[in-house]
């Protein structure tokens, strides 16, 4: 690699040529601020935050952006540089909307942060005229309060770059700037994916999941409700963080700990469901091959990706697996069979599911969703939500005990949990279709090819006399790009699993935010992900189709796989949405 | 063959003077006279004296008539065109001497200009490549491309000192040598034809005036840097300049002077236009490439420069107008021609569009050293009315106020800039002692906080800030402890801005709090605007010994505020005063003044 010899503050340092001042300096542990920067999609320079001075330059330059050069001299902790970081503070602070005390980012606000960095005495110091904003609450999954946004673009970045919708971005000029949609139209009435990655990166409350905390709170509290919750296979790698633990802890124990404080009649695993997904899902693929149906077939456990399937890519949604997602399957069996074995009303049955998705609110409300006449699942809280719960209700998620999931609901396998990364519901597919295919009752294969944290993997697989050709794809952004390549006949798959968020659900738009001081540097997904691996590897049983409590199911109550009831039941259908 | 040209100018200033009318009508008197055969009307680029127009030249005798109207025409035609009798009283009355025409060289307005970038406008008709090419158009491009290695293009344009005239004042030849030197492969051309400042309209002529020129000197830039594609940049705010401008690209490529092969050498090169939809900020640079890439217009961080990443991330060379227009007369006559006028550092000549408080607005073009004192007194004329020079604002927006003090200051890029202002496109704009330089401050902030882009931080809210606080100051409501707050954040806007914009856009105020200190300090403290501009502290007063009280104001007031019985002196009460002056005008006896 060639160096270039540099100077920061005195320093003399070597460091790689064509780097930027802030990850030079932070090669030898200099720590520059930043706001609008997140790396490789959001490199703007915009918010002056990283200002830096270069010895010999008349202005200040940001690091984000800004290379080194041989001989360079940089000095980032001047007073001229303090001087004017704070002033860029201030001059934020004068547009925006200071009720830090009822926000909902208050105490992990990337801006309330700097200020407190910078020692920002007075918030009042620049006040004059506020630019007009709008608060949208139109939309099902979240809320957006311009009197928050500091105009980093962050989330327009995450909408373009990442899931290549650019359903929000900068309207207006100047002063009068800010983030909207097209024609400053509804959320709800725009052609959003509902993703919710816009959230995760906003550095402030102006980006926030609708609240449906209260909603849980009241039935908690109504003595006719059985209130039971379900948890998405990435919560338990992800949760701790919103307690200051390490990424990629699984803290599945105490979050089932944490739920049973909370009050929950019975606290059930997602992941069950993921099983009942594979086994119903596998064996559709299996119909459409052998019976020359719709192919590829693509999955459909991510509300995100299906809502950008029926918006921009209708033609495809023949190809969308009819099998309804883990999470609302779940409520599915809920309200049927498992009302059934209880003896409950499904009325009085109120499913809550802990979802690292702000699209799982959409999805809870889209048609073909209620199997027992009411609503597959009542409430989808994001991890975040729930963490608001939880240290509400006082507790301190890492000082809890571990406890096990409730049976029946909470029986699963290690396919179950893995769908939670990129490629996971491929692989757990994989372990079932073959071993159905070929009848070799064997160890669980991993499937190392769909693995990994990349936006696309394609793999062929022999399985008995088939050459089964996948490919799996996260992020948006490569599911068009896949979309776009079957579409020419450039490729011919028999099976793609995609999920809308880059890294599938271990980077949800409903996980804990990490501020891009964190998610700048390390790869939160990949670490995530090797969570849910490492569980997949404990568990006794890794195939979906040997899971106790799904074989029970369909035993005693659907009859066969694919079988009439199983379609009422765990099968929905999709709709073209208009796009503009 | 004609016996006689009939010149009428074509630019902008004539155009909304009617020149268009006087054009038809003159060929109405012709055929009505069967002289179409004799005479030729040629519609032409701008003459530069807008102030005068419509303008209207006749060769052979140079007669220029100034001011002309459609019902002079029948005049002309008659007495000059047929019987050959000049009519006097439509000559510019400075061209007249006793009874000869005194040459257009020899007025005050001429004398001092040296036409280089605008040598063609006012002379050729700008839509047809033949007047252009008659006067050695496309001539430079055929001897750089048979003639000329591209590296010794570029060491002629290095070696003429010609710098940017779109304001940052960047030696061009060194532009090229770094797109020059980044490996072969697709490359661009750009024109910047984004003029925005307010008042300015130099590019505008050129473009009107001379479009083939831009389209020249663009074919030699991609020569020169191995490109062979073009964009002109330019505002859909000009219409006639993007209409001469398809003519003369589609005009030059059936010419073999765009396109495939030109001239027979195997260089392609070809030039599309992009129409900008009016953001001030779309002439910076990397604003005007991400535009034309179809993105929002907005500056993105240097570096990576133009040269090695621009336009769809490949080099990239972006030039003005009026650069261009003195590329193709640099490589015909010379490096050293072009280097022997100007000053040390800035050669050649400057174009300026004239304005304000000035007898001849319009456009000029002198050599770079030219003082400001000739440019406004001689070229310009001087004041009107009698009033004093008061300063000189340069640079638009960006630039900044020169003083009285400066006047006799050599105008070039690094005098101007040591003095607080710009070079800028060319703007000038003169003020006389009625203007308020917190109030002109005021104005140009307006310009920039309405035309910032909204991307970084200390352009979209810092300069929003500032023009709250220059407000308060013109309503009297200031502090000293906010002049030092607002210059602070001057410094900061300017240090930590991302672009150019945001980087120039409180020179207007530092400017003014330099040379005029004064009257910040008269608004703050003694709750005074001196010039008697800003309305909030001012009030009308009625001298009791003067009034006759003949009722006259009191009936103009629309808001009833002054009372008084007839033959009494009458009184205005402040608190119903709207401050619009009216009293004032009626008044016969000179009872009101402002106070």
């Amino acid at each position: 690699m060639e160096m270039v010899n540099i100077e920061i503050n005195g320093m003399p340092l070597s460091v790689p040529a064509g780097s930027t001042i802030l990850e030079a300096a932070r090669m030898h542990g200099i720590e520059i601020p930043t706001l609008c920067f997140l790396k490789e999609i959001n490199e703007i320079g915009a918010c002056r935050i990283c200002v830096v001075e270069v010895v010999g330059m008349r202005n200040l330059v940001a690091a984000c952006v800004y290379p080194v050069a041989e001989g360079m001299e940089i000095l980032t902790n001047s007073k001229r540089v303090f001087a004017s970081r704070k002033t860029n503070l201030e001059l934020i602070l004068s547009t925006h909307n200071r009720s830090c005390l009822s926000c909902v980012r208050s105490g992990n606000c990337e801006l309330q942060k700097l200020c407190k960095d910078f020692r920002i005495y007075d918030e009042t110091l620049y006040d004059g005229e506020k630019p007009a904003s709008d608060y949208d609450d139109s939309a099902v999954h979240m809320v957006r309060d311009n009197s928050k946004c500091v105009l980093c673009r962050r989330c327009a970045a995450a909408c373009a770059k990442w899931q290549d919708v650019a359903i929000i971005g900068p309207n207006g000029r100047g002063f009068n700037t800010h983030i909207g949609t097209a024609f400053n139209q509804n959320l709800s009435d725009v052609a959003c994916v509902s993703c919710g990655q816009c959230i995760v990166v906003c550095p402030t409350g102006a980006l926030a999941e609708k609240d449906n905390t209260k909603d849980v709170w009241r039935a908690l509290g109504d003595p006719t409700k059985h209130v039971i919750v379900q948890t998405a296979p990435s919560i338990r790698v992800t949760l701790g963080e919103a307690f200051g633990m390490h990424i990629g802890t699984n803290v599945e124990g105490k979050m089932v700990a944490a739920l049973r404080r909370l009050g929950f009649d019975g606290v059930y695993d997602t992941d069950f469901a993921a099983d009942m997904t594979i086994v119903e899902e596998a064996n559709e693929l299996v119909e459409r091959i052998k019976n020359g149906g719709k192919l590829p077939m693509i999955t459909s456990c991510s509300p995100g990706w299906v809502k950008y399937c029926e918006h921009y890519y209708p033609e495809f949604t023949e190809n969308l697996s009819t099998c309804k997602s883990p999470q609302q399957m779940f409520g599915a069996l809920a309200k049927t069979w498992y009302a059934e074995k209880t003896g409950i009303d499904p009325k009085d049955i109120f499913v809550v599911g802990i979802m690292p998705c702000t699209a799982k609110k959409f999805e809870t409300k889209r048609e073909d969703e209620s199997a027992s006449g009411y609503p597959d699942v009542d409430v989808a809280l994001t991890t975040r939500e729930l963490a608001r719960m939880i240290e509400r209700a006082g507790m301190y998620l890492p000082k809890l005990p571990d406890e096990e999931f409730d049976a029946p609901l909470g029986t699963s396998t290690g396919a179950g949990v893995i769908f939670g990364a990129t490629g996971g519901v491929m692989e757990a597919a994989l372990r079932t279709a073959k071993e159905w295919i070929t009848g070799e009752n064997g160890e669980a294969v991993a499937f190392g090819e769909v693995r990994g944290t990349q936006g696309i993997k394609e793999a062929t697989y022999k399985i008995g006399d088939l050459e089964l050709n996948v490919c799996v794809a996260s992020g948006l952004k490569n599911a068009k790009k896949v979309l776009e390549s079957v579409k020419s006949g450039e490729k011919s798959y028999h099976f793609i699993e995609i999920m809308g968020c880059p890294g599938g659900c271990v980077n949800g738009g409903g996980q804990p935010v990490q501020p891009t001081a964190v998610r700048n540097f390390i790869d939160l997904k990949a670490r995530r992900a090797a969570a849910l691996y490492e569980n997949d590897e404990s568990k006794a049983i890794r195939k979906s189709h040997e899971n106790p409590v799904v074989k029970e199911v369909y035993e005693t109550y659907l009859g066969s796989y694919g079988s009439h009831k199983a379609h009422e039941i765990l099968h929905t259908s999709y709709k073209k949405r208009n796009r503009f | 063959m004609y016996r006689s040209h009939v010149l009428v100018c074509g630019g902008t200033g004539c155009t909304s003077s009617g020149s268009e009318r006087i054009v038809e009508a003159l060929e109405r008197e012709l055929q009505e006279n069967k002289l179409t055969e004799e005479i030729k009307v040629i519609k032409t680029g701008c003459f530069g004296l807008c102030a005068l127009g419509p303008i209207m030249i006749i060769y052979p005798e140079g007669a220029f008539y100034s001011m002309v109207k459609p019902e002079d025409i029948p005049e002309i035609v008659s007495e000059h065109l047929l019987k050959g009798r000049i009519v006097t009283r439509l000559l510019y009355q400075e061209t007249v001497q006793e009874d000869t025409i005194k040459s257009l060289n020899h007025t005050q307005f001429y004398a001092k200009q040296k036409r280089v970038a605008l040598k063609n406008c006012g002379v050729i008709d700008p839509e047809n490549i033949n007047e252009y090419i008659g006067l050695d158009g496309y001539m430079a491009l055929g001897k750089a491309l048979t003639e000329m290695t591209p590296d010794q293009v570029i060491q002629t344009i290095k070696d003429s000192g010609l710098r940017g005239r779109g304001g940052g004042g960047f030696p061009t030849g060194v532009k090229w040598s770094f797109a020059a030197a980044q490996p072969a492969g697709q490359k661009y051309v750009c024109c910047n034809a984004d003029e925005g400042d307010p008042g300015a309209f130099m590019d505008r002529s050129v473009l009107e005036g001379d479009p083939h020129v831009v389209l020249e000197a663009m074919a030699i830039a991609g020569y020169a840097i191995g490109a062979n594609q073009g964009f002109i940049y330019v505002r859909a705010e000009y219409p006639i300049a993007v209409k001469r401008l398809e003519i003369a690209i589609g005009q030059a490529r059936e010419n073999g002077l765009l396109g495939k092969n030109i001239l027979g050498t195997g260089f392609d090169f070809d030039i599309e236009l992009r129409l900008g939809a009016g953001a001030f900020v779309c002439g910076e640079e990397t604003a005007l490439m991400t535009s034309i890439e179809g993105h929002r217009g907005e500056p993105r961080p240097r570096p990576p420069f133009p040269a090695v990443k621009g336009l769809f991330d490949r080099p990239t060379v972006l030039n003005n107008v009026e650069t261009c227009a003195n590329i193709p007369q640099i490589i015909l006559k010379g490096a050293d021609w072009f280097a022997s006028m100007g000053t040390e550092k800035s050669k050649g000549t400057k174009v300026f569009a004239l304005g304000g408080k000035i007898h001849n607005t319009g456009l000029v073009e002198v050599p770079m050293g030219t003082t400001l004192r000739e440019i406004v007194e001689e070229i310009g004329g001087g004041i009107p009315n009698g009033k004093k020079f008061k300063a000189a604002q340069t640079g638009g927006p960006s630039g900044g106020c020169i003083p009285a003090s400066l006047i006799d200051i050599p105008v070039d890029y690094d005098n101007l800039i040591s003095i607080g202002s710009m070079m800028g496109s060319g703007g000038l704009i003169v003020m006389d002692e009625d203007t308020c330089m917190v109030d002109i401050a005021k104005f140009f902030l307006e310009f920039t906080v309405d035309e910032s882009c909204g991307k970084c931080t200390p352009c979209r809210i810092g300069t929003k800030r500032l023009l709250e606080m220059l407000d308060k100051i013109t309503k009297g409501k200031g502090t000293m402890e906010d002049l030092d707050k607002m210059e602070e954040l001057c410094y900061h806007i300017k240090a930590n801005s991302l672009c150019g914009l945001g980087q120039s856009a409180p020179n207007p105020v530092l400017s003014t709090l330099k040379y005029f200190r004064d009257e910040y300090v008269a608004h703050i403290v003694d709750k005074k605007c001196p010039a008697g501009v800003c309305k909030a502290l001012l009030s009308y007063v009625i001298d009791r010994e003067k009034c006759k009280g003949c009722t006259l104001c009191a009936r103009a007031c629309p808001a009833d505020a002054i009372s008084g019985t007839v033959k009494q002196p009458h009184v205005i009460d402040p608190a119903k005063c709207l401050k619009c002056g009216a009293c004032m005008e009626k008044c016969k006896f000179g009872a009101i003044y402002k106070k």
